[in-house]
């Protein structure tokens, strides 16, 4: 029997290197064809107490392309919270209609909440700004798709590193497979001390760089680009100065080696040129696809379709 | 001489010694005593171990239990607990700070399940030497804030 069988999936913390393996491997042979059908009878609930594009319909076309069926609503205004029920009820309530449950919600530890009052198997889809280890799931996966390993890489992560939960999500990921680690930043959005003094403790090689070119004699593996978020900067001014550094272009991609890749959680702003787009560096958007297999394997895991 | 008690001895109870002063209402908080029994406070006791003073708290006919009196140690960890049984005393206690802490810590993040969904307070030991805690629902790291600690949940 799979180890994932009934399993919550709430934060990156709860899993072991090799759960990562089990989910990366399956999500690939998922891709490959293998698995069809693993949700087939089954109904997954879709509660997204949060407005989210991507996620969303990527664990609902995940449902479907698995045989599942999946119902649920896409906004808070949907649900009965609005008459004033606890959200431990709404959960419990659900929770009878389900063979799995995907909970995006603004606030953090809900996930662990759901799981704690719910009987069937709760995903984290985002729990406000501290996990959403789908999205680290599937990076994990669009890269070793694309290295054929996960071990031994370089990468660079750039943008918003003091309050991104992806990258920190990622961060934590790659430490455990002995990633080389730069971090590209503006001085006011640094990667937290604190998860610098984890790195430390557990010896993982990295520096800190102010521009993606600052990197340039690393010969990077991967660039991962994440949005730096306007409402962080009080002056619109200091947000464009800063904004302007962080764009990758043809140029950055020049400068940083042909053999980069360059990925991205998206949505985009302007952080990546649309000239990017074409280059074989970018993968962003087989990363985003690579969301459908990643959480049809995931929930074929959970619900016990796939062993 | 008789030695004049300014805080008058029990014959059953817990004796909680070497409480940094003002900190002993705190403890009577956290231990949840408001409306138990007989206790007594003495605040601000000339102390060698504790140059800002020491408070002393005498609890009549109860036992604190040691996860209770793991949990003095997050603002006391000095505090000296003595197990008084017929007037005498049965176990001078070794406290220690506690592997988990519920329901008496309030997670410092207004926008945990803890503070808005209603689920249950409860931290992890992350770090002894730094006596860092780490909340089990939105996961942030938080040293010990006595402001945060209330009577349990």
């Amino acid at each position: 029997m799979s180890s994932f069988k009934a399993r919550d999936i709430i934060s990156l913390r709860d899993m072991t290197t090799q759960d990562l393996w089990t989910v990366v491997t399956t999500a690939g042979e998922v891709k490959a064809g293998m698995h069809r059908g693993c949700l087939l009878d089954k109904t997954i609930a879709s509660l997204f107490f949060e407005p989210s594009t991507r996620t969303r319909l990527s664990f609902e076309s995940a449902v479907v392309k698995s045989g599942g069926s999946v119902f649920g609503f896409a906004d808070p205004g949907s649900s009965s919270q609005k008459k004033g029920e606890s959200f431990a009820d709404s959960i419990r309530t659900v929770t009878g209609y389900c063979d799995a449950m995907v909970i995006r919600h603004p606030v953090e530890g809900a996930a662990r909440l759901a799981s704690e009052v719910a009987s069937v198997p709760v995903i984290n889809a985002g729990d406000g700004a501290n996990q959403h280890p789908t999205q680290t799931f599937l990076d994990l996966f669009t890269i070793y798709e694309e290295f054929g390993r996960l071990e031994n890489l370089k990468i660079g992560i750039m943008g918003d590193l003091k309050y991104g939960r992806t990258v920190h999500s990622l961060t934590h990921a790659m430490s455990l497979f002995d990633a080389e680690m730069v971090f590209i930043s503006p001085p006011s959005l640094k990667m937290p001390s604190n998860i610098l003094s984890d790195l430390r403790e557990k010896g993982v090689s990295f520096r800190t760089a102010d521009t993606p070119e600052d990197a340039s004699d690393m010969n990077l593996d991967v660039l991962y680009v994440t949005r730096i978020q306007k409402e962080r900067f009080g002056d619109p001014l200091e947000y464009k100065n800063v904004a302007h550094g962080y764009r990758i272009t043809r140029d950055t991609i020049s400068a940083l080696g042909e053999q980069v890749r360059i990925m991205h959680p998206l949505p985009r702003v302007d952080e990546i040129a649309e000239e990017v787009d074409s280059t074989p560096n970018a993968i962003y958007f087989t990363q985003a696809h690579n969301g459908v297999p990643t959480r049809q394997a995931l929930l074929g895991l959970v619900t016990g379709g796939i062993n | 001489m008789e030695r004049a008690y300014k805080v008058y001895a029990i014959n059953n109870g817990t004796v909680i010694d070497h409480i940094p002063t003002p900190l002993a209402l705190k403890v009577v908080e956290i231990l949840g005593l408001g409306n138990e029994g007989i206790f007594t406070i003495g605040v601000g006791f000339q102390s060698k171990r504790l140059p800002g003073g020491k408070d002393i708290l005498k609890i009549e006919n109860r036992i604190l239990l040691e996860s209770e009196t793991d949990t003095i140690a997050l603002i006391a960890p000095d505090a000296t607990i003595n197990i008084i049984k017929d007037g005498r005393v049965s176990e001078k206690r070794i406290i220690s700070i506690p592997q988990s802490i519920f329901g008496v810590m309030q997670c410092p993040n207004p926008n945990c399940a803890t503070n808005k969904l209603g689920a249950h307070r409860h931290f992890e030991l992350e770090d002894k030497n730094t006596m860092t805690y780490r909340c089990q629902y939105c996961e942030r790291v938080t040293e010990i804030i006595p402001e945060n600690l209330t009577a349990p949940e």
